[in-house]
């Protein structure tokens, strides 16, 4: 088959619905092209022995470029130190390439899987052709195909001109994770010696020659417009070339260099059109839940009927602000518009809804729209909107050049999208000993989806799935939702509705076991202590999972042994996107604070594909967790969010951050989410170790209010 | 518009920029030395640490007109002559998550170790604590510190 043939094969295979991704020939830099071997969208090998592997989500430290790559290597057999990574922009091959749901190894890992097992059948099959022997005397190994018999081995380099001619198989055999080479191993990230040289390129970093920069005026209260502006002041400072509206509630100022525009921005004159919000604020947000809570939730999960069950009642209510993401690259995007056509170099975790929000924008069709993804300064969920896109986009658009629109910090605190206020009410009926043989969990808080009008099916969030499932094997056990709704703008952060839900739920647990006069963590084993599967929506959540975290966690922790005086834990645990984990947290108590000294967690997210990334990924979780339960809010005043920097709104520091063990329950189950599930028991468990210590029961975040 | 010379990572830079341009951007959009970042443009995070004679300081928030004549160190000229010992220690603890405030930690943390070859805890705590990391690596930070250190901390 020649080369052009074989494209036309391969583009057959797509018509063909066949199972693997078939079809994607990416840009080549060198004249290679026809030589190379690439039987899926994820893969090429060049007769140079490279393997280069696409990666289909975005890097925002979470170490996909380095964990994906794994997957697919692990199946070809491929020697790890000739592998090449290539960030894949909006595509239409990968399918939904969104970043986030703690998802990318959850939704890659079988077609990363497929596609490496594909192509190394292929290799096989190119090698005993090439021999002239049976493919079952021959094995891939180490990028090369081995003829042990006669002794003989040629390079998957070497075999790509005869594999790039074989059929891709639909059908491949998976390895068994007891040969698993790659995957479980501590690979370094492929992206660190970049980024401890400065040379990594951020979204703010990258650049198009006879670029502008641009930063906006955004109107502070929330919804509202812009009237008009004076720009004089602005054009006077050198560099400044544009200053004009953008959208209904900005105005933008292009210049030469980030600081000249931000100069033009400071003395630009804007008067505002405050909107239907300007009397908005916080106790107004959190008096619309109180008020919403009498109303009828849709429910999440039924089990048995609590309404009915008969005991002593207890009963509790827990609330949370709104918090903001504030990764540490702040927003930003370079755009270049050019009439029929707009390229785009965007930090996104959405690349195809960048691409798509801003074909609408500039009046294109989204493949006249190519969008590039950067590497993220962070990203934990604040890089799910695409705001900034759209906002480079029309800059450039508006001045006919390519443009870089940076967000100051201020601009990516007050004009963030913030995780939801919440409200919880929880009851329980109590049996003769203070277990609870009934659980009502109430959740009132506004939907992030339906604020931004995406589908919110029988009144239930479309994350709810995810994050607020059940977590103990009661008999009569009722979560439900109210939808609320709210002017102030919501996001995605870092596991989204599960940090209320554990909080609450978590805090509770703790109060009865208390109460019941038990110990935390048996009373929490005792309301696991038969093995069942709770189904909620698609998820079975098993009560040995969680009881296994639960007891290695306290195992890890030296729950039963004697603390230093003056030290105290407090446990939680929690299920979210479908890993368990579990967590312990010592504190003294210095001033009324809490300092946190050492926090243990376990999770069981089945296979751990790197355990270095994956520890990662829980001691930055923890960290994140712990920011947001001490300190983390977000308020309104007058329509405007009143925190601006990392001084109102401080992130936790070096001195307040404990020691953290990260452990993984060993498992070859298929891998779940690691990014979010370590971020929501950190606060309960907190909370609940400063019970401990205080008899002080927190039934609202932040504790440092 | 001033014209101002500045030493930046050994060579002699001329910049034609207004003389209250802090020294962020002149690094960044000036001399495309991107390396330096932009967290918060107030002294608050320690994303755009740099050495000016030797001393770490914040450059969102100084002005280039008061560093006429000064050496610059940014993360570029860290490891000019191949990697610093503490870019080797991150890379060995496997530090960075996102990365982005990495390159200023390192440089907050080169100054430390260029004055106290052999930090205690809190000595490290107390030179890196005006550095953010919303990814949450301190600890691994903490231990790349020690290991660049034991490895004879400057290079």
């Amino acid at each position: 088959m020649s080369p052009l043939s074989r494209r036309e094969f391969v583009a057959a295979g797509v018509a063909a619905g066949a199972g693997l991704v078939i079809g994607f020939y990416l840009p080549h830099k060198s004249g290679s092209q026809e030589e190379s071997f690439s039987p899926n969208a994820y893969l090429r090998i060049t007769p140079d022995n490279k393997v280069t592997i696409v990666v289909a989500r975005s890097e925002m430290g979470q170490g996909v470029r380095t964990a994906l790559p794994m997957i697919l290597a692990e199946e070809l057999e491929a020697d790890w130190k000739q592998i090449a990574i290539e960030q894949a922009g909006a595509s239409t091959l990968f399918g939904d390439q969104t970043t986030g749901g703690s998802a990318s190894i959850r939704t890659t890992w079988d077609p990363m899987r497929k596609a490496g097992a594909a192509a190394r059948e292929m290799l096989i099959s190119a090698a005993a052709l090439t021999w002239n022997v049976p493919r079952s005397s021959c094995a891939a190994e180490n990028s090369r195909i081995k003829h042990a018999a006669t002794n003989r081995s040629l390079s998957y380099g070497e075999l790509v001109g005869k594999a790039a001619t074989l059929p891709v198989p639909t059908d491949v055999t998976l390895k068994q994770s007891k040969d698993y080479k790659i995957v479980g191993q501590r690979l370094p990230r492929v992206d660190s010696p970049a980024k401890v040289k400065g040379e990594a390129v951020f979204g703010i970093d990258f650049r198009v020659p006879g670029m502008k920069f641009a930063v906006l005026s955004r109107c502070p209260t929330i919804a509202g417009k812009v009237s008009g502006f004076d720009d004089k002041e602005s054009k006077k400072i050198s560099g400044v070339s544009y200053v004009g509206k953008i959208g209904d509630s900005a105005v933008a100022v292009v210049g030469d260099s980030v600081w000249g525009a931000m100069e033009g921005r400071r003395v630009l004159n804007v008067t505002w059109d405050d909107g239907p919000n300007k009397d908005l604020n916080t106790a107004a947000v959190m008096a619309s839940l109180k008020q919403a809570a009498s109303k009828k939730g849709a429910s999440l999960y039924a089990a048995g009927d609590p309404a009915k069950t008969s005991g002593r009642r207890v009963s509790a209510e827990h609330e949370l602000p709104f918090m903001a993401h504030a990764p540490m690259e702040p927003g930003n995007c370079t755009a270049h518009y050019q009439g029929t056509k707009c390229e785009l170099w965007a930090p996104t975790q959405v690349p195809q809804d960048c691409r798509d929000s801003v074909a609408t924008a500039i009046g294109l069709d989204p493949d006249q729209v190519k969008v590039n993804v950067t590497l993220m300064g962070g990203g934990f969920g604040r890089r799910l909107e695409h705001d900034y896109a759209v906002e480079a986009a029309l800059v450039s658009k508006a001045i006919n050049a390519p443009v870089k629109v940076i967000w100051t910090r201020e601009d990516d605190m007050r004009f963030s999208t913030y995780r939801p206020a919440s409200l919880h009410q929880l009851t329980a009926a109590l049996d003769g000993s203070g277990f609870p043989v009934a659980l009502t969990h109430r959740i009132i808080a506004p939907s992030i989806s339906g604020q931004k009008g995406q589908p919110v099916p029988n009144g239930v969030d479309p994350d709810l799935p995810d994050e607020a499932g059940p977590v103990y094997g009661l008999p009569n056990y009722s979560i439900e939702y109210v939808l609320t709704e709210t002017p102030v703008p919501l996001g995605w952060m870092r596991s989204v509705y599960a940090l209320q839900a554990a909080f609450a739920l978590e805090s509770f647990i703790d109060e009865l076991a208390v109460a019941a006069g038990k110990d935390p963590l048996q009373f929490r084993l005792h309301l696991l202590a038969k093995d069942q599967d709770l189904q909620y929506f698609t998820t079975t959540w098993h009560t040995a999972r969680m009881r296994a975290v639960l007891q290695l966690a306290a195992e890890k922790a030296g729950w039963n042994t004697p603390l230093p005086a003056g030290h105290y834990r407090g446990i939680a645990c929690f299920g979210c996107f479908a890993s368990y984990m579990a967590e312990v947290v010592e504190i003294t108590m210095e001033k009324d604070q809490p300092r946190v000294h050492r926090v243990v967690a376990v999770v069981d997210c089945g296979q751990v594909v790197n355990p270095s990334i994956l520890e990662q990924q829980i001691q930055g979780g923890i960290v994140y967790g712990l920011g947001n339960a001490l300190r983390a809010k977000i308020t309104i005043e007058k329509g405007r969010v009143v925190q601006g920097n990392f001084d109102d709104y401080a992130p936790l520091r070096m001195e307040e951050t404990p020691a953290v063990e990260a452990y993984a329950v060993p498992s070859a189950e298929v891998p779940t989410g690691i990014g979010e599930p370590s971020v929501p028991p950190v606060a309960p468990a907190l909370c609940n170790a400063i019970y401990a210590a205080t008899k002080k029961r927190i039934r609202a975040l932040p504790i440092l209010n | 518009m001033a014209d101002i010379t500045l030493r930046v990572n050994g060579s002699e830079k001329k910049v034609s920029v207004s003389a209250d341009t802090p020294l962020l951007w002149v690094l960044r959009d000036t001399l495309e030395l991107t390396g330096t970042k932009f967290g918060c443009g107030a002294g608050l995070c320690g994303a755009c640490t740099v050495h000016v004679e030797g001393n770490p300081i914040r450059s969102c928030s100084t002005p280039v007109s008061q560093l006429a004549g000064k050496s610059v160190t940014t993360i570029e000229g860290l490891g000019a002559n191949g990697l610093h010992v503490l870019q080797q220690a991150w890379i060995a603890e496997e530090v960075p998550q996102c990365g982005y405030c990495q390159t200023g930690q390192i440089m907050s943390a080169a100054a430390l170790l260029a004055k106290t070859p052999n930090p205690t805890d809190e000595q490290i705590t107390q030179a890196m604590n005006g550095n953010l990391c919303r990814c949450g690596t301190y600890e691994r930070i903490r231990k790349a510190v020690h290991r660049a250190a034991g490895n004879g901390g400057t290079r």
